[in-house]
């Protein structure tokens, strides 16, 4: 165990680590221990960026940075906050840590393209959307850059955003601790998001995906109408499909060591980016994880353009499902009687004539 | 919805085809819309059967109209005491026939309710025994008219009726064999019906509890959960597929290619292993290749076992299929681990309380729906069959005689009308005299031939009159898929569009060529990946759903025969679109969405 301290490969992570590795490296550690296909990768534990903090004394100097600062007052918020992330971001990472982030990255492969995220701990913020304020660095290559883009992560527990948040909220900042993942790049060539109820009405017989072009930033983020999909959950049956103009992609410049957005191509921007047996393969994969998870799920996934075929869908992320989810199921009227009387009442009030 | 103009037209308003204004002359009385009852049948709403009776029919196939409908009625009226439901009364309009469910009184419907609890609770508690035991009377019915025949009478009486003091003659038999078989058919009708009407009302309250626990749940999600996987509807298909196997394995594969019915068998024979073959299709014929590519309800339908070539062709194809290594037998193992998933993921989204009365009703549908397959195959192929076979036989004892040319122009007569020319065939071989039909039958032969041709000339109307604002008549929708919805797309389809509606009867989306069937004669036409569209599909027609890609109906509902297969076969099927048939014609490209119930044509 304590070799795993610093980091933890997400085979080793299960649901008791979420303290320490955070929600999306939890989840990510339980499918892949479930064995659903997730890009391989490790996290850095909250007790790695807990050593920084200790290392360089920056409780205290958070602390002071904070000190007597008005939530309301925004401008003073910014200010401390961009302080704070000036000076995480300017010392250097405790050499064990170091190491120990140096050593699990290059187990993953001679520089191998990884997407760098934060993941928050329970603690953190519940809303949902406050996920995406917290860094993400797509096609990040190299030990030197992981390493930088590590503490980039951590620098983003302090935007204005989360500072003002914790301040109203009474949340003592320093105990907000952050675990980073590190995982293997997909190579996305089409990727989104799959609901398994209707986010319309909470129908749970239907699972509804979003898929774009290239990497799934471009759908969570909403920069481009993606194609919709409705699949009956039970029957696993395509219902109905919506081809949208996706104008713009994103994908990786291994070169660069970043993610670029592309225009598409006029053939493409108009093709369906999933096949109907993918658009299958994305709902069972959602329908799975739902049944793991026991409620509704929203999962992200990916299918990387560098697999072969019926192994190259991925699940990235797997979150519950928020809204319906905490609806109470309105319970359906009951009129229909049992044995012979049900039958009667069916005879004397067939269906379409029941108000 | 204007109450001066009515939605669709009066009967007494339609003009028949040219060429056919005196069809009234060849159906009896009792089905014609008669202008002194106008008031009372123009308030009536009534809609074309086209399901069971897609095409106009000769005057001796109305006995199957008149017994099938009579039947059904029988059971609700007097059985059972259907609360809201009697029987269907029933017009022939231009060789069409048209139907308008009889309701009960309101005011009486309570008061029928201790008794159909009664008498139909009693048939859904012996469900089983009692079915066993009406395989024993129908299986009875047809060794009964197995045993009739209809042989020339001979110059004398025999001598050893004469000396044994008889004192009757050959056309007592005769006669009577006639009568038999009429009051068998009438016979076998009934038994239709003694469990149909239940089977359906169990489903249909499945059907509609399912609705309203889970209301987006596909119609074909609850179908698929109650219906079995070995119904003996099934049985003729897969003796050929059986048979196919074996003349591969027996190395009778390339005899059974090419020739007629009589050279391939011929050819078969002339193999070191062909007797074993040959014995196992002879096998095989009894009972399953009574089996109609029709529905049962013409006098036209060919079945297997008097048209070999048909079987034949299918088992040459599937010979063809085997030895392409494909797998054609039907997947009944993953079908019922499918059934059991999909069951039990629906019943897991209900509360404890609901899933107790789901347990419940598909108990019960699972109980009776086996019959509402089977009965298909016990009646309608086999029986009917029978009685067909019969009728031909006596035909043709009237074509040895002089009486008609061809032997299918018996059928041009109506069963009471064929009984006067039987008795005039008895009659003169009585006397002694000539016989009146050989010279008159012609002429009237030709005459009604001309009528039916013309008839056949223009499709049914969809309804007439008015609809009543809600279809409340759970027989027109259980039996006929009719619902208020349906007759507005009747109405819709009216106006030209490149787009079709129907029901989504099995999923999936298909692309490809239309292929217009008007009649199971066509089925040779058909060929590989084409999109079948024709008014209803017959169950018979099941190998071809091996080459098809797709197939659209006019009529039928979610449990046609037509959705069930598609359904087995993983095919996309859309059912009760209206008037498919004629608005789309051989060779147009057409879109098919199994899904959303949709036919477009898409140049």
């Amino acid at each position: 165990m304590s070799e795993d301290l610093y980091t933890v490969e997400f085979n080793k992570v299960g649901a008791g680590d979420l303290p320490r590795v955070g929600g999306k490296c939890a989840s990510l550690g339980e499918m892949t221990q479930a064995g659903v296909a997730v890009p391989p990768g490790f996290a850095v534990t909250t007790d790695a960026y807990a050593a920084m903090l200790d290392h360089h004394g920056l409780r205290a100097e958070i602390k002071r940075h904070l000190e007597g600062v008005d939530p309301d007052d925004i401008d003073a918020v910014d200010r401390a906050a961009q302080a704070i992330r000036i000076r995480i971001r300017s010392h250097k990472l405790p050499e064990d840590v170091e190491t120990a982030i140096r050593a699990a990255y290059a187990e993953m492969g001679d520089d191998m393209p990884v997407a760098v995220r934060s993941s928050a701990t329970a603690e953190d913020l519940p809303d949902a959307s406050f996920a995406g304020q917290q860094d993400t660095y797509l096609w990040v290559r190299g030990a030197d850059s992981v390493v930088y883009r590590v503490r980039d992560c951590w620098a983003s527990l302090y935007t204005t955003r989360a500072v003002a948040y914790r301040t109203k909220n009474e949340i003592p900042h320093e105990d907000v601790l952050m675990s980073v993942g590190v995982q293997k790049m997909v190579n996305a060539r089409a990727a989104g998001v799959a609901m398994t109820l209707d986010p319309c009405n909470g129908d749970r017989t239907r699972i509804v995906i979003d898929a774009s072009w290239g990497l799934g930033e471009m759908v969570v983020s909403g920069v481009v109408t993606p194609d919709n999909f409705v699949v009956e959950k039970i029957l696993e049956e395509v219902l109905d499909r919506k081809i949208s103009d996706k104008h713009v992609e994103l994908v990786g410049d291994a070169e660069a060591g970043e993610a670029v957005e592309r225009e598409i191509t006029d053939e493409r921007r108009n093709t369906s980016c999933l096949t109907d047996a993918e658009v299958l393969a994305v709902a069972r994969l959602a329908k799975r994880l739902e049944k793991q998870n026991k409620c509704p799920q929203d999962v992200e996934w990916a299918i990387d353009a560098d697999l072969p075929d019926g192994e190259n869908l991925l699940a990235l992320q797997s979150r519950p499902e928020t809204i319906w989810s905490q609806k109470k199921a309105e319970k359906p009227k009951s009129s229909y009687g049992l044995g012979m009387m049900g039958i009667v009442n069916t005879l004397n009030n067939p269906l379409g004539t029941r108000s | 919805m204007d109450a001066t103009t009515p939605l669709f037209p009066s009967a007494f308003d339609v003009q028949p085809p040219k060429g056919a204004e005196d069809w009234k002359s060849i159906y009896p009385y009792y089905v014609q819309f008669n202008p002194k009852r106008r008031q009372a049948e123009d308030g009536k709403f009534w809609f074309c059967n086209s399901q069971h009776w897609p095409t106009p029919f000769r005057p001796f196939d109305l006995i199957m109209v008149d017994f099938a409908t009579k039947c059904l009625g029988q059971y609700n009226t007097r059985h059972l005491l259907v609360p809201p439901a009697n029987g269907i009364d029933y017009r022939i309009l231009n060789g069409y026939v048209y139907f308008a469910p009889i309701a009960v009184e309101p005011s009486q419907i309570e008061a029928r309710i201790p008794q159909f609890l009664e008498r139909a609770g009693h048939y859904y508690q012996n469900w089983d025994s009692l079915l066993a035991n009406w395989k024993t009377k129908v299986q009875g019915a047809v060794a009964e008219l197995e045993k009739l025949s209809f042989d020339d009478l001979p110059d004398v009486v025999p001598l050893e009726w004469v000396t044994g003091g008889k004192g009757l003659d050959n056309t007592t038999d005769l006669m009577k064999a006639y009568d038999d078989a009429i009051m068998l058919c009438y016979r076998i009708w009934q038994y239709h019906f003694e469990f149909l009407n239940l089977g359906y009302a169990a489903y249909l309250d499945f059907f509609g509890f399912m609705k309203e626990q889970i209301p987006s749940i596909p119609d074909q999600a609850i179908a698929k959960m109650v219906q079995g996987v070995d119904s003996e509807l099934f049985r003729p298909d897969d003796e050929l597929k059986k048979l196919s196997r074996l003349a591969v394995e027996l190395g009778v594969a390339d005899a059974l290619k090419s020739g007629t019915v009589d050279e391939a068998l011929a050819a078969v024979k002339a193999q070191p292993k062909g007797a074993e073959w040959i014995a196992a299709w002879e096998t095989a014929q009894d009972p399953w290749f009574n089996f109609t590519s029709g529905n049962g309800f013409y006098s036209a339908d060919k079945y297997w076992n008097e048209h070999l070539d048909i079987p034949l062709g299918y088992l040459r194809d599937y010979i063809e299929r085997v030895e392409a290594g494909e797998t054609i037998e039907r997947p009944t193992e993953k079908l019922l681990t499918e059934r059991d998933r999909i069951t039990s993921e629906y019943r897991d989204m209900m509360d404890p309380e609901a899933q107790e009365v789901f347990d419940q009703k598909l108990g019960l549908s699972r109980t009776v729906f086996p019959y509402v397959e089977d009965h298909n195959f016990y009646i309608e192929h086999w029986s009917l069959g029978v009685f067909w076979r019969k009728m031909r036989e006596l035909a043709a004892l009237f074509v040895r005689n002089g009486f008609f040319e061809n032997a299918d122009d018996m059928f041009y007569f109506h069963r009471n009308e064929v009984r006067d020319i039987l008795w005039d065939y008895c009659s003169g071989w009585g006397t002694g005299a000539e016989w009146q039909g050989p010279s008159y039958l012609s002429d009237e032969v030709g005459r009604r031939k001309e009528i039916m041709g013309a008839l056949a000339s223009e499709p049914p109307l969809p309804a007439l009159n008015n609809p009543p604002e809600v279809i409340t008549e759970p027989f027109t929708i259980m039996l006929f898929g009719i619902t208020s919805e349906s007759i507005q797309k009747w109405v819709g389809a009216k106006e030209d569009g490149a787009g079709l509606s129907g029901m989504a009867a099995a999923p999936g989306v298909v692309e490809g060529v239309a292929r217009v069937l008007r009649s199971p004669d066509q089925l040779t036409e058909l060929e590989k990946g084409d999109i079948l569209v024709t008014p209803v599909t017959a169950p018979s027609w099941a190998p071809v759903f091996g080459k098809i890609s797709a197939a659209v109906t006019d009529i039928g509902g979610m449990m046609s025969h037509a959705a069930i297969v598609c359904r087995e076969y993983g095919l996309p099927a859309v059912t009760g679109t209206g008037n498919a048939s004629s608005r789309i014609k051989t060779g147009m490209r057409l879109r098919v969405d199994g899904n959303k119930g949709t036919v477009e044509v898409i140049d």
